[in-house]
């Protein structure tokens, strides 16, 4: 479970935002561009440091304003996907896989090598190097490099954002699948109707950086339709 | 064919020049990585300044910078002296001198070449890095350096030739002393200087024209390879 709530003045506008997610199971951030949902990931995962609040995953917490607590992004444990994969260019895909794996005791992992490449089907890419990889293939050796690390929660930031619409039904199978072979929440960062429809229980609407609504996609369904 | 074998003296030219320049290098290239780093990555008071200091020796007479270097470093010199008696160390008339005098003349276009190359990393990469565990030293050796050997390679090539031609901080610092401190330019100049000696000075200024081109284009081709390799 995630909880959150933190204040972050940024140029012109205020990131104010408190909710909290499920225990596991997809949260859809959801709102226009520029509304604060990638900086309000980028909070969780250190890359930001709030102004004020509280940051805690499965009750620990990363950062707490009040108690001067603010872990460094490498002890958050966060699998972070980027929308631009963000891929180690001079790496090949096997070596970009077990970057962040490698770095976790063996009693941590939760997930094996083997398992994530199966899952995510890219097993016949392991030698090459990114810049070789279709823009779909790269998600996914973006997601398994996250999700090799054995994360407390999973960050996406739009990670279908870069991709045609043909890419986009390539990888989509695959986020899919994660809320059920891992038991830990995901954030998931869109502002695609579908791809929320598709994948989240829960959504939390942003809008210029304040929270709008909360709660089960269901029913938040009709005012989405009205956006 | 005996036109084309060294002499002696030009031998012993040659030799003491790539010795002097190989030193100059290794021992700035550390240093210039960590300030390249620091110009490319750190905001903090004074980094004008930095980057002017650093800069200096591009912009002053060599000869400037050769004389600075006798009056901190000289035997009687503010530091010199000091770290000669603490260490035994000394610079005053030596390849050494020659070395470090070769390396502050070449220190400015080593680090703007490897800074300009750190600039281009995308940080992202280095933020993808950190949230997947590395820690700042990690990063930095797994990351950022991989990525900036293209500019390494620039920098080292351009430092070492820059070594090779250095002329007027060496003779102010370090004098013109035949196996120690004489490297091909100072040979060059010597020659210059004694009635006869044109065709000895012509044969240096071609020597040290090859020299200068094997540099630059073995620069040319590492960086070549290195970028491909780097784009898969």
């Amino acid at each position: 479970m995630l909880e959150i709530k933190v204040k972050k003045r940024l140029g012109g506008f205020t990131v104010d935002v408190a909710f909290s997610t499920g225990v596991a199971g997809v949260t859809a951030l959801f709102g226009r561009s520029g509304a604060g949902k990638t900086s309000v990931i980028n909070m969780v995962a250190g890359l930001i440091v709030p102004d004020e609040g509280l940051i805690a995953v499965n009750g620990t917490k990363l950062f707490d304003s009040k108690q001067s607590i603010d872990v460094p992004p490498e002890k958050r444990r966060c699998g972070y996907v980027f929308q631009d994969g963000r891929l180690f260019p001079h790496l090949t895909v096997k070596s970009n896989l077990v970057y962040g794996m490698n770095l976790v005791p063996r009693a941590q992992r939760y997930v094996s090598y083997d398992q994530v490449v199966d899952l995510l089907g890219i097993g016949h890419l392991l030698a090459r190097r990114p810049a070789k990889l279709s823009g779909g293939e790269k998600q996914r050796v973006a997601i398994g490099r996250a999700l090799l690390t054995s994360p407390s929660v999973m960050l996406m930031d739009e990670p279908l954002a870069s991709l045609d619409i043909e890419r986009k039904g390539e990888v989509l199978p695959f986020i899919a699948r994660l809320p059920r072979e891992l038991s830990i929440p995901i954030l998931y960062v869109s502002h695609s109707l579908d791809e929320i429809l598709n994948l989240a229980e829960m959504v939390v609407l942003l809008d210029a950086g304040k929270v709008v609504a909360t709660g089960a996609v269901k029913d938040l369904m009709s005012r989405f339709k009205r956006m | 064919m005996e036109a084309l074998t060294l002499t002696p003296l030009e031998t012993e030219a040659l030799r003491l020049s790539l010795w002097i320049s190989v030193w100059a290098v290794a021992g700035s290239l550390p240093i210039g990585i960590m300030l390249a780093w620091v110009l490319a990555r750190r905001n903090f008071p004074g980094k004008t300044l930095l980057d002017g200091l650093i800069h200096l020796p591009l912009v002053l007479p060599p000869v400037v910078i050769g004389y600075m270097l006798l009056v901190l470093l000289g035997r009687k010199g503010m530091l010199g002296e000091p770290l000669y008696r603490a260490f035994g160390i000394s610079f005053a008339f030596n390849w050494k001198g020659a070395a470090l005098a070769s390396a502050v003349v070449a220190f400015p276009l080593l680090v703007r070449a490897i800074r300009l190359s750190m600039e281009a990393v995308d940080q992202g990469l280095e933020a993808a890095a950190r949230t997947l565990g590395a820690g700042p030293m990690r990063v930095f050796f797994t990351i950022t350096i991989p990525l900036v050997v293209p500019g390494i390679i620039t920098g080292i090539i351009l430092a070492f030739a820059r070594s090779l031609g250095e002329f007027g901080a060496t003779i102010t610092f370090v004098s013109n002393i035949p196996g120690e401190t004489r490297t091909l330019p100072l040979a060059l100049y010597t020659l210059t200087q004694i009635p006869g000696g044109d065709a000895g000075a012509l044969r240096l200024c071609v020597i040290s024209v090859i020299v200068a081109m094997l540099a630059l284009m073995a620069s040319e081709i590492l960086t070549r390879r290195v970028a491909s390799k780097l784009k898969g």
